[in-house]
């Protein structure tokens, strides 16, 4: 038997708790963990600010999470000692739900939060239903008790009627005040289980995260189930097969602080020193080399995109680095997929998948912002089945790979199965909008006399350009969404295209349903015309299915664009006018001969078809 | 002054006057400012007048002359005629001994209609002007009004007049495209004033400088000029100038055979001028630079630290500049290194078959010059060509 010298560096399996944080959006997670990070000391008050552990800029900027981040707490309990807990905050946005669930897999338990305000929302129930499914121990807790609309004990019901939860088990707080977060750090050594797995056994070791660092390069997240990992092991990733040296291992407090090993139950960060990404991939096991493991984890099942979309860079040179900036990108966010397209209109690019609408943001955000690159980003559009002709079926991922009308049998689109919760007295209301929207009316379920559940199926097109929006506006902010995928339905859809100066516009088109085909070209050459700046000649902008022509506006031949005027022969200064002037033509795409602004390729977003 | 007699869109007269030079001198005080204006100008004339004086004096002592003398001075601002014609005729007086002054040198001044009554005329051609530049804007009450102009219709008439008998050429200047002004309320303000029997006419669109409180004003939602009304008059201009034998010899002038504006002329053909007082731009020496702005600190300081800031140009920079500036004039310019390399690219390609810009062999002309910028951005978007 090999020798196992990290046995007394690592942490008693018995005193470890591992744990998620999970709710719906805005109901206080990571809030909540700003206050067990202070009152286990993890920061000191120099270091601490609100939602700390939000820490890219986007996040800050946005106020809301979106990475799933990890934290290594040192408890004291008065009672009963020193314990690990291990923390992750997790995103609430729906985009985000894989985030969730890769964080349940590296717990035992989660606790649950409801705003006691707002009571159980969509993804309350769909990241409560995360955790069951993933046999976690559940802490339900009600947050924001300081609110004056607080009201503890209708949402208490609501919880013990919607999930079953015993309601003398919940517990209430106020993550704003520090109110009963003693009381919840007892109840997380008390009810949640210690993590299994003996130090003994072969090291299995899942990498759950990873980003990349210019120095140290790829930097993995850890969760070791079983054996110990220690500074100096020779490892090897069971899936990739790759052999590596663990050159670091170490915790995050959430500062990164080495040590000397990681043992069962430990979530930390290993540095193997490789900078070539696509040599570790998250989901992977991590075994030693010199006592290795036969079997992997389960890893984890690649997320199904929902959305595509095409990123193309400005500066049609900059194509490598898009490429290079994307697997760097791809370490940290594992949903993000892509497959290099070419576009008449717009050069060499990618088409991305994206798993919403927010993720498309922000990944273009992040790659524009963290990669220093100019992006022009096309019109997002879901994914269609097509079955030819001669039955063969092929997955299109965008319109303009849609096979020409005689040479396709149907086109499926994908549906979903949408959950929304609404107080009873929008029920009419949402029922009207998801009629609106093709929706098809599934169950309705009362959680309460003043809140209901609606269960539709829905096509994926109609609800992620926003629906969302109009929901929130016309239930005035209270009725709250979750949706999943519900298999393909054949429909009656056509592509509509943009033609402008005469020269159909590949990156313009979109799939769409026949009944809406007329509206959305209007709307959107409409919007067009508002985007396009005027040219040196018209520009007509047209609609198009197939050759007949369903909408028409034109951008007039711009007739004045000089200063009239040079003041006391003052040349510098007209000449720098020109030269920021020529700074902004800079960022539009040139379309033949056209000059076409960035936002105009997303302009299919603002279209509402309705 | 005026010598040549040819047609004011003359492209060897516009050639020549590469090799004329040239003198600005500012005066910024205006009895009250108007809304449209950026200009380094301060209201009403106060005490520092006289320091002002000195200091411009000073100031023209110190410079150096250019290998011939001065063929072009120009008096600008502000308000030239806020000083009285005896100090402005020691500014010149000042300019002459230090640069010389040719014998045919255009000696032009700005003035606004209700200062130039007839003595103050007269004293002006005394002192040695022969131009005239009147501030006249408009023949309409409601459009002067809302320039803020504070002469009516009939003192500009007026003006012209005893204009004419003083001074050897007599420009107007006007502004279009103010809002609320209509088609026929311009169209008859240019009418007015050719008929007036001037000799040259400057038609500026009104446009929104940032900072005054024009731009205020349309930040807080008033109406901005319209671009397509602005083409329809400057067009309309054009037509009525013409049939009065006013030929378009630069983006916004106008001028009867043998009344080109020099000072304009040496400007736009890439010539060197030296310049003076507060804010004031000269080109000397291949370099461009300009003065403090501010009236109080140019005042105060010494004539060698009046320099406010420079731009210093390599040949590639330069020949786009004499390009840029060329364009303007109705003649063109001669091509040279950047007018081939802009002809040749992409987008002189597509403004050539836009019919914005015309290139014949020896010759680059914009012939839309309502589109002019866009050439002008075309001209600085091109990279310079390898060395060597
Ligand atoms: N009054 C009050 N406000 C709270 C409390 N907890 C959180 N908030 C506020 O609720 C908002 C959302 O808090 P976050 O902690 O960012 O919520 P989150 O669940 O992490 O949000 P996502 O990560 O975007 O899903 C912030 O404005 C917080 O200040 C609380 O106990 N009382
Ligand atoms: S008179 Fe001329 S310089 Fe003076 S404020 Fe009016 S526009 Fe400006
Ligand atoms: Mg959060």
């Amino acid at each position: 038997m090999p020798t196992r010298p990290h046995r007394s560096a690592v942490t008693d399996t018995s005193r470890i708790r591992n744990f998620s944080i999970i709710a719906h959006i805005d109901h206080g997670k990571s809030t909540l963990a700003d206050r067990l990070l202070e009152r286990t000391g993890a920061l000191d008050v120099r270091e601490m600010r609100e939602q700390v552990l939000d820490s890219m800029d986007l996040e800050r900027e946005r106020g809301i999470t979106i990475k799933a981040q990890a934290v290594r707490l040192a408890y004291r309990s008065p009672s009963r000692g020193d314990y690990v807990l291990n923390l992750i905050d997790t995103p609430g946005h729906v985009d985000f739900t894989y985030e969730v669930s890769r964080s349940l897999a590296a717990c035992e338990g989660a606790i649950l939060l409801v705003d006691a305000a707002q009571g159980v929302e969509a993804q309350t129930l769909a990241n409560a239903y995360l955790a069951v499914e993933g046999g976690l121990e559940i802490i339900a807790v009600l947050n924001k008790l300081d609110l004056p609309a607080a009201d503890p004990d209708r949402v208490e019901e609501e919880i013990a009627s919607v999930l079953g939860i015993d309601p003398d088990t919940v517990l209430r707080v106020s993550a704003k005040t520090g109110e009963g977060v003693d009381a919840l750090l007892e109840a997380i050594i008390d009810r949640l289980p210690p993590p299994q797995g003996s130090p003994e056994a072969p090291l299995r070791a899942l990498v759950f995260d990873s980003y990349y660092d210019s120095y140290r390069g790829v930097v993995c997240y850890v969760r070791v189930s079983e054996g110990t990992m220690g500074t100096g092991d020779r490892l090897r990733f069971m899936v990739s097969g790759e052999d590596l040296p663990a050159d670091e291992v170490g915790v995050l407090t959430p500062k990164a602080v080495p040590v000397a090993a990681l043992g069962p139950g430990e979530v930390g960060y290993l540095i193997t020193g490789v900078k070539e990404i696509g040599r570790i991939k998250v989901g992977d096991t991590v075994t030693r080399r010199d006592h290795p493991a036969t079997v992997a984890m389960p890893g984890y099942r690649e997320p199904k995109p929902m959305v595509f979309s095409g990123l193309f860079p400005t500066d049609g040179d900059d194509f490598e680095r898009l490429r290079e900036a994307l697997e760097r990108l791809k370490l940290n966010d594992a949903a993000l997929q892509w497959e290099p397209e070419s576009s008449r209109a717009l050069g060499f690019g990618f088409r991305c998948g994206f798993l919403g609408l927010l993720h498309m943001e922000i990944v273009r955000e992040r790659l524009e912002r963290e990669y220093d690159l100019d992006l022009v980003a096309t019109a997002p559009s879901v994914g269609f089945q097509v079955v030819l002709t001669d039955g063969r079926e092929v997955e299109i991922k965008s319109p303009q790979d849609l096979p020409e009308p005689t040479a396709r049998r149907e086109i499926r689109e994908p549906l979903f199965r949408v959950m929304i919760i609404t107080p009873t007295e929008f029920t009419g209301t949402v029922m009207e909008l998801l009629r609106e929207h093709r929706g098809v009316m599934g169950e309705m379920q009362y959680l309460s006399p003043e809140r209901v559940e609606l269960i539709y199926r829905v096509p994926l097109a109609e609800i992620v350009f926003g629906f969302f929006d109009q929901l929130k506006s016309r239930t005035r902010g209270y009725a709250s969404l979750d949706y999943e995928p519900d298999g393909y339905a054949t429909s009656d859809l056509v592509r509509v295209e943009i033609l402008l100066n005469g020269t159909p516009v590949d990156a313009f088109s979109a799939i769409v349903h026949k009944d809406k085909a007329y509206t959305y070209g209007k709307k959107l050459v409409e919007r067009l015309r508002e985007i396009i700046p005027r040219q040196l000649f018209d520009v007509p902008i047209q609609a198009a299915i197939g050759s007949r022509i369903i909408a028409r506006e034109t951008v007039k031949a711009k007739r004045k664009d000089v200063i009239a005027k040079c003041y006391g022969g003052d040349i510098t200064r007209k000449k720098k006018l020109l030269e920021k002037q020529k700074e902004g033509k800079k960022r539009m795409k040139m379309l033949g001969s056209v000059e076409v602004p960035q936002e105009a390729f997303i302009a299919v977003l603002q279209v509402d078809a309705d | 002054m005026p010598t040549d007699a040819v047609r004011a869109d003359d492209p060897a007269l516009a050639d020549r006057a590469a090799t004329w030079v040239g003198a600005y001198v500012h005066i910024p005080f205006c009895r009250r400012v108007c809304p449209y204006c950026d200009f380094a100008v301060v209201e009403g004339p106060g005490d520092l007048r006289a320091p002002y004086l000195e200091a411009l004096k000073a100031e023209i002592a110190a410079d150096q002359p250019f290998g011939g003398p001065l063929d072009a001075v120009h008096l600008g601002g502000g308000t030239p005629t806020s000083l009285d014609p005896a100090a402005l005729g020691a500014v010149l007086a000042g300019l002459a001994s230090r640069f010389g002054l040719a014998d045919d040198a255009e000696v032009s001044i700005e003035a606004n209609p209700e200062d130039l009554d007839a003595p103050t005329a007269e004293g002006l051609a005394a002192a040695g002007f022969n131009r005239v530049s009147l501030g006249v804007q408009s023949f309409d009450p409601a459009v002067l009004a809302s320039l803020g102009r504070r002469h009516s219709p009939e003192q500009a008439g007026a003006a012209i007049a005893i204009a004419r008998t003083s001074f050897a050429s007599v420009n107007v200047d006007l502004i279009f495209g103010a809002v609320g002004e209509s088609a026929r309320s311009w169209e008859s303000s240019v009418q007015r004033a050719v008929d007036a029997g001037i000799d040259h006419l400057s038609a500026y669109a009104l446009t929104v400088e940032r900072g005054t409180p024009l731009a205020r004003a349309v930040l807080a939602g008033a109406p901005a000029p319209d671009p397509d009304d602005q083409a329809d008059k400057y067009l309309a201009a054009e037509s009525i100038a013409a049939a009065s034998g006013l030929v378009r010899y630069e983006t916004s002038n106008y001028a009867r055979n043998g009344h080109a504006c020099r000072y304009n002329l040496l400007t736009w053909a890439h010539g060197e001028y030296a310049a003076f007082g507060n804010g004031a731009h000269r080109h000397r020496d291949g370099r461009r630079s300009w003065n403090l702005r501010r009236v109080d600190r140019y005042v105060e300081r010494s004539p060698a630290a009046v320099v406010a800031g420079e731009e210093q140009l390599d040949a590639w920079g330069r020949d786009v500049e004499r390009v840029l500036v060329g364009l303007r004039r109705t003649a063109g310019v001669v091509p040279g290194i950047a007018g081939a390399a802009l002809a040749g690219s992409a987008a002189g390609e597509r403004l050539i078959a836009a019919g914005v810009l015309h290139a014949v062999a020896d010759r680059l002309q914009v012939i839309r010059p309502l589109l002019g910028d866009e050439v002008g951005r075309a001209l600085l978007a091109l990279e310079p060509p390898p060395i060597g």
